[in-house]
C-alpha cells in the first residue's frame, strides 16, 4: 500500500468529508489546551466502532502510528500527533446510547462531552461525578485516557472509580470489550489497567459508566483569606476534624484576577486567596457539618465566610473556578500547568517553593486547584514568543516537580503525563519501574503503534520541527 | 514559511512512487494541499495581536458554536478560526479560499464570545479578518456579489431601499411572483440569483414610515427616547415597529423617529467593510444629537449591538471618538429598557403559551436574556415555557441564509423542531433577521405557530385590556 492508497483506502471507510489532509485545514488539528504543536499527517473522523476498527487495521497494515484525539482539551500534550502519526478524532461518536436507571449506568460513545452526560442523566434524578473544569467541553474518551479528575474528585474518586466497562479497539483494528456489569470480576481487572493508559494502550470506542443519585442538599461555602498560608491552614483544619467534602478547591489571588477580569464569579478582588468548599448528603447531615465548617474556617484566620444562597449563585462561583485556566489568557498567551501532587499536610510548604521559584525564575505562576487531595495546579504563564522564555519555564517546573517528589508526592494528579512532564518521570520512578510498565503496554499493543513517545522519557521532548515558524518547545533543546 | 509539495506533485520527489506496507510513510503522509505563499494581514485594521493571543485554545468555545455543533469540525469551530487567523498573522501561510470558507463559515453569532473564559473579543476578530479578506478580493464570489448589489448600492441609502422594497412588494404581492415562479423564467437565472428569489424577504403589508415623527407620551411624560428606525425592518416588520412605538408611548416616552439617521451598519460591519460602516455609524450619531434624545431604543437586536460598539468601532477618530461612546452608552435595545422601567404592566390577559427565541446579538453580543422575558411575564394568562438550545443561532445572521445557504437551514430546522417541542403557539424573538427565518423554517414545516416579536405581545396585552 502507497501513502496515497492509505488515504484513498480509509477515505472508502469513513467517506470523503472525513479524511482531512490538507495543510491549512490540519493547522487546526496541531494544538491541544497547552503548549505543544504537531501538525499531523492526516486526521480522520470515524463515525462508529466498525469504522475506528477498520481504520486501525488499515494504518497497522501500513505501519503507521496512532493519535486518539477527544476535544483537544488535555493539557500533557496527549493528543499531540507528529508529522509521521495519523490522528483519529472522535467528535462525530457522540451519542449516548443508553441510560440504565435500574443499574444506574449509561453506555456512551467517546465522543460524548461530560458535561452534556451529567446533563442528560440529571434528567434521571442522577449524575456522573468527575467533573474537570474542562466539561464543558473534553469528552469521556479523552477522560478515560488521562483519568481525568475534577474538584468533585475528593469524596467520589477520579475518572477510573466511575467506568465499568469499555469497548476498545487494539492496534491491529480488533474489537475487545474490559470490564463489564458485574462489581467483582474474576482474574486480572485490565480495565483498571486501561483507565489512564493515555491512549497507548488502545482506542476506546464504547464506555459504560456508573452514575450516582443525587445528593438530598448541596451547600456550597467561599473561605475568604487574606492570604494563601491561612487558606492551606483552613485546608488542614476541615480535613482533621474528620470531615471530607465533596469539594475543597483553592484559588490564589492571581487566578482571582484573572477570573475577575472577564466574569464576576463573586470573588472578592482584594482577597489573598480563597476557598471553595462543597457539602453533599442528606440534610441533617450537611445541617451539622456546616457548622463545623464554618468555624474551621473562621478559626484559621478567614476574613469572611459566604455560603451561597441558591443554585445560581453556587453556579457563579463555580464558574469562576471552572474558567480559571483560560483565563489566564487575559494575563499571558501561553501557560504551561504543572500537575503534581504533594500529601495535604505539605501543602503550604509547597506553596513556599511555587512562591520562591516564581521570584528566583522571574515567572508568573498562578495557583488555583484542588486542595483537599493535595493535587497543585502551579500555572505558569509566559509568552512563549520571547526567546528562551519556554526554557526558563521548564527549568522552574522541574523544580517543583522535584520538589513534589521530595515531599513524598507524584508528578500528574488528572492531566496525564503525555508529552510534556515523560522527561520528569525518573523522578519517581525507577528503570525497573518503567520497564515493567512498557511489558503491559506491549501486553495490548506489541507494535507500540499508539500514541508513541509518550509517557516514558527518552530525552527527546519532541519537538515539532516541521514549520520553522512554529512554536518549538523543548526541555533539552 | 513552509510549503509542502502538495498530492500530486510529491510522488517522486518524496515518496520514491511509494513506501512499501509495513514501514509506515518515514516521509509522511500525501498532503493534499499546502500552506500558501498568499497574502497576509496588514494595516491598521488588520486583527490585533492582542486579541489574538488572549485565546489560549482551551475549547470551552467548541460545544457554544453553531456550526462547531452541526459539522463536528475543528475548521468550523471559533478556536479553529482563531488558530487560522494566528497562522496567517504569524505569517506560517497566506489568506486562502479555503481559510476564507472556514471564517465565512462563521455566524459571527458570539455565542463563543459570551462563554469564553479569557474575554476573547471573537465578534472584532472576525470582523478585522473579514476586513482583510475583502481588502485582498478574496470573498467568496457569493459574497462579494451581494456585497457590492446590496451592502454597499442599497443599504447606506433609504431612498433606494425605499424604492427595492416597493419593487419587492409590489412583486410578492401583485400575483408576479406567483406567476414568475409557476413559469421557467426563475431556471434561466444563474443557481445563486434564484435562490435569492426563493430566500428574498416577504415584504410587509405595510410601511413603517414615521421619519421626521415625534410620538407623544401617553401619560406622565418620563423622558425622551429616539427610536432606530434603520434600513430594512420598516420595510420587512413595520407591526413590530409600530408596536415598538405604542408600548413605548404607553409607558410615558415621547417617541422621537430622528429623520437623518439610516443603517446602522452592522452587516456591513459583520461582511468587514470596516470604512463604509464607520461611515453609517457617524451618520446615526449626528442624527440622534440633534434630535435631542435621551436614549437611543432598537427593536433590532442586531442593531443594538453594533450601536454599542460605535465607541470601540470609531475609538481613534479625533471628531467623533467621544461622541461615539456616549452613543454606545445610551443605546438600549428596547426588551432592556423596558424592563429597567416601572413597566406599565398590562390587564389584558393573553392565554397564549409562549416560547423565546434569543437573537444572537441580543444573548451573546449585549448579555440580555433576561429582559425579554420579565417583559412577556408581566402579561397576565401568558404561558412562557423554554425551549432547549434556546439562544444556539436560528442561522438567519444578516445575509448569512442567502449566501450559506445548507447551513442556514440546517440551524433553522434545528430551531423550528426545538420551538415545537414545547407545544408553543407563539414564537417570541426581538430582531428582524430572526423573526423572518423563523417564519419561513414555521411555513415550510407547514406549522401554525406564528413569531412575534416581544413588543408586539406586549402590544397585544394593552390592546387586549379594551
Amino acid at each position: 500500500m502507497t501513502s496515497y492508497e492509505f488515504l484513498e483506502n480509509i477515505r472508502t471507510v469513513v467517506g470523503d468529508d472525513y479524511v482531512i489532509a490538507h495543510q491549512e485545514d490540519l493547522l487546526v488539528y496541531e494544538y491541544d489546551g497547552s503548549v505543544d504543536r504537531s501538525m499531523p499527517g492526516a486526521v480522520v473522523l470515524p463515525a462508529d466502532t466498525d469504522q475506528v476498527s477498520r481504520v486501525m487495521r488499515i494504518a497497522y497494515e501500513a505501519g503507521l502510528t496512532v493519535v486518539g484525539r477527544g476535544s483537544g482539551t488535555g493539557l500533557s500534550g496527549g493528543a499531540i500527533t507528529p508529522p509521521e502519526g495519523l490522528q483519529i478524532a472522535f467528535p462525530r461518536m457522540n451519542r449516548i446510547l443508553d441510560v440504565d436507571t435500574v443499574n444506574r449506568t449509561a453506555l456512551v460513545e467517546p465522543g460524548v462531552i461530560n458535561l452534556d452526560l451529567d446533563n442528560h442523566v440529571r434528567g434521571f434524578g442522577m449524575r456522573y461525578a468527575p467533573d474537570p473544569s474542562s466539561q464543558r467541553a473534553c469528552s469521556l474518551g479523552g477522560n478515560i485516557a488521562e483519568n481525568a479528575g475534577g474538584p468533585h474528585c475528593l469524596a467520589y474518586g477520579a475518572t477510573t472509580n466511575h467506568v465499568i466497562g469499555m469497548e476498545v479497539v487494539l492496534e491491529d483494528g480488533e474489537v475487545v470489550h474490559l470490564g463489564g456489569l458485574a462489581r467483582e470480576a474474576a482474574g486480572y481487572d485490565l480495565r483498571g489497567a486501561f483507565v489512564g493508559s493515555e491512549g497507548t494502550f488502545g482506542i476506546t470506542t464504547k464506555i459504560l459508566v456508573r452514575l450516582l443519585p443525587l445528593p438530598e442538599t448541596v451547600r456550597t461555602f467561599l473561605g475568604i483569606f487574606p492570604d494563601i498560608d491561612s487558606a492551606c491552614t483552613a485546608v488542614s483544619a476541615v480535613i482533621g476534624h474528620g470531615i471530607v467534602p465533596a469539594a475543597l478547591e483553592m484559588i490564589d489571588a492571581l487566578s482571582i484576577k484573572a477570573v475577575q477580569n472577564v466574569t464576576d464569579a463573586g470573588y472578592p478582588n482584594d482577597a489573598g486567596a480563597v476557598l471553595l468548599i462543597e457539602l453533599e448528603g442528606l440534610n441533617e447531615e450537611v445541617d451539622e457539618v456546616s457548622g463545623e465548617v464554618e468555624a474551621a474556617l473562621w478559626d484559621t484566620g478567614a476574613a469572611d465566610v459566604r455560603v451561597a444562597e441558591d443554585d445560581a449563585e453556587r453556579e457563579r462561583l463555580w464558574v469562576g473556578r471552572k474558567t480559571a485556566f483560560g483565563a489566564f489568557g487575559t494575563i499571558a498567551p501561553n501557560y504551561y500547568l504543572v500537575d503534581g501532587v504533594v500529601p495535604r499536610t505539605r501543602l503550604t510548604q509547597m506553596l513556599r517553593k511555587v512562591s520562591e521559584v516564581s521570584e528566583r525564575y522571574g515567572i508568573t505562576i498562578a495557583n488555583v486547584f484542588h486542595a483537599g487531595d493535595g493535587n497543585l495546579h502551579p500555572c505558569m504563564l509566559f509568552d512563549a514568543r520571547e526567546p528562551g522564555v519556554m526554557e526558563n519555564a521548564m527549568a522552574a517546573a522541574a523544580e517543583l516537580m522535584e520538589e513534589c517528589a521530595l515531599l513524598g508526592g507524584t508528578l500528574s494528579g488528572e492531566h496525564g503525563i503525555g508529552l510534556e512532564k515523560k522527561e520528569f518521570m525518573p523522578l519517581v520512578y525507577t528503570d525497573a519501574d518503567m520497564a515493567a510498565m512498557q511489558r503491559v503496554r506491549e501486553a495490548f499493543a506489541p507494535e507500540n503503534r499508539l500514541n508513541p513517545g509518550k509517557i516514558f522519557p527518552d530525552g527527546s521532548y519532541w519537538r515539532p520541527a516541521a514549520h520553522p515558524a512554529a512554536l518549538t518547545v523543548g526541555i533539552y533543546a | 514559511m513552509v510549503s509542502a509539495p502538495d498530492r500530486h506533485s510529491d510522488a517522486g520527489e518524496h515518496m520514491g512512487g511509494g513506501i512499501d506496507a509495513g514501514h509506515g510513510f518515514p516521509y509522511g503522509l500525501p498532503f493534499e494541499g499546502s500552506l500558501n505563499d498568499g497574502p497576509g494581514f496588514a494595516g491598521s485594521d488588520a486583527p490585533a495581536e492582542a486579541d489574538l493571543y488572549r485565546c489560549v485554545h482551551c475549547g470551552l468555545c467548541l460545544s457554544a458554536c453553531p456550526t462547531y455543533v452541526e459539522t463536528r469540525l475543528e475548521t468550523e469551530s471559533p478556536r479553529g478560526r482563531i488558530a487560522l487567523m494566528k497562522a496567517v498573522h504569524e505569517g506560517r501561510t497566506g489568506i486562502s479560499d479555503r481559510l476564507v470558507s472556514h471564517w465565512e463559515l462563521c455566524l459571527q453569532c458570539r455565542a463563543c464570545e459570551a462563554v469564553c473564559p479569557s474575554g476573547v473579543p471573537y465578534g472584532r476578530l472576525m470582523e478585522h479578518t473579514r476586513a482583510q479578506v475583502q481588502d485582498n478580493g478574496l470573498q467568496s464570489p457569493e459574497l462579494g456579489r451581494l456585497s457590492r448589489l446590496f451592502l454597499r448600492t442599497a443599504l447606506p441609502h433609504n431612498g433606494r431601499l425605499r424604492l427595492a422594497g416597493h419593487l419587492m412588494r409590489f412583486y410578492q404581492r401583485s400575483g408576479l411572483q406567483q406567476l414568475v415562479r409557476k413559469s421557467r423564467l426563475l431556471s434561466l437565472l444563474p443557481g445563486d440569483l434564484a435562490a435569492m428569489e426563493a430566500q428574498m424577504p416577504v415584504m410587509g403589508r405595510q410601511f413603517f414610515g414615521a421619519r421626521g415623527q415625534v410620538f407623544p407620551a401617553q401619560g406622565e411624560r418620563r423622558m425622551t427616547v429616539g427610536l432606530l428606525s434603520g434600513c430594512v425592518m420598516p420595510l420587512m416588520q413595520g407591526d413590530a415597529m409600530r408596536a415598538a412605538v405604542r408600548v413605548l408611548q404607553r409607558n410615558g416616552c415621547d417617541v422621537a423617529v430622528p429623520p437623518t439617521q439610516g443603517c446602522c451598519g452592522a452587516l456591513n460591519l459583520h461582511a468587514g467593510d470596516l470604512e463604509l460602516g464607520r461611515r453609517m455609524a457617524r451618520r446615526n450619531i449626528d442624527a440622534f444629537k440633534q434630535a435631542g434624545v435621551d436614549v437611543v431604543v432598537t427593536a433590532s437586536a442586531g442593531c443594538g449591538s453594533s450601536m454599542k460598539e460605535y465607541g470601540d468601532l470609531l475609538h481613534d477618530d479625533p471628531h467623533y471618538a467621544d461622541a461615539a461612546h456616549e452613543f454606545a452608552r445610551n443605546t438600549r435595545d428596547i426588551t432592556e429598557f423596558l424592563a429597567a422601567l416601572p413597566l406599565d404592566t398590562p390587564r389584558g390577559q393573553l392565554p397564549w403559551r409562549v416560547t423565546m427565541q434569543d437573537p444572537c446579538h441580543l444573548a451573546h453580543a449585549q448579555r440580555i436574556t433576561e429582559a425579554p422575558r420579565q417583559v412577556l411575564r408581566s402579561i397576565p394568562g401568558l404561558d412562557l415555557v423554554e425551549m432547549a438550545e434556546s439562544s444556539l443561532c436560528c442561522g438567519s445572521a444578516g445575509f448569512y441564509s442567502l449566501i450559506q445557504r445548507d447551513m442556514s437551514q440546517r440551524l433553522q430546522r434545528r430551531k423550528i423542531d426545538n420551538a415545537a417541542a414545547t407545544g408553543a403557539e407563539v414564537i417570541a424573538s426581538a430582531n428582524p433577521g430572526c423573526i423572518g427565518q423563523l417564519e419561513q423554517g414555521l411555513r415550510d414545516a407547514g406549522s401554525d405557530a406564528r413569531v412575534m416579536h416581544v413588543v408586539e405581545i406586549l402590544d397585544a396585552a394593552y390592546q387586549a385590556e379594551r
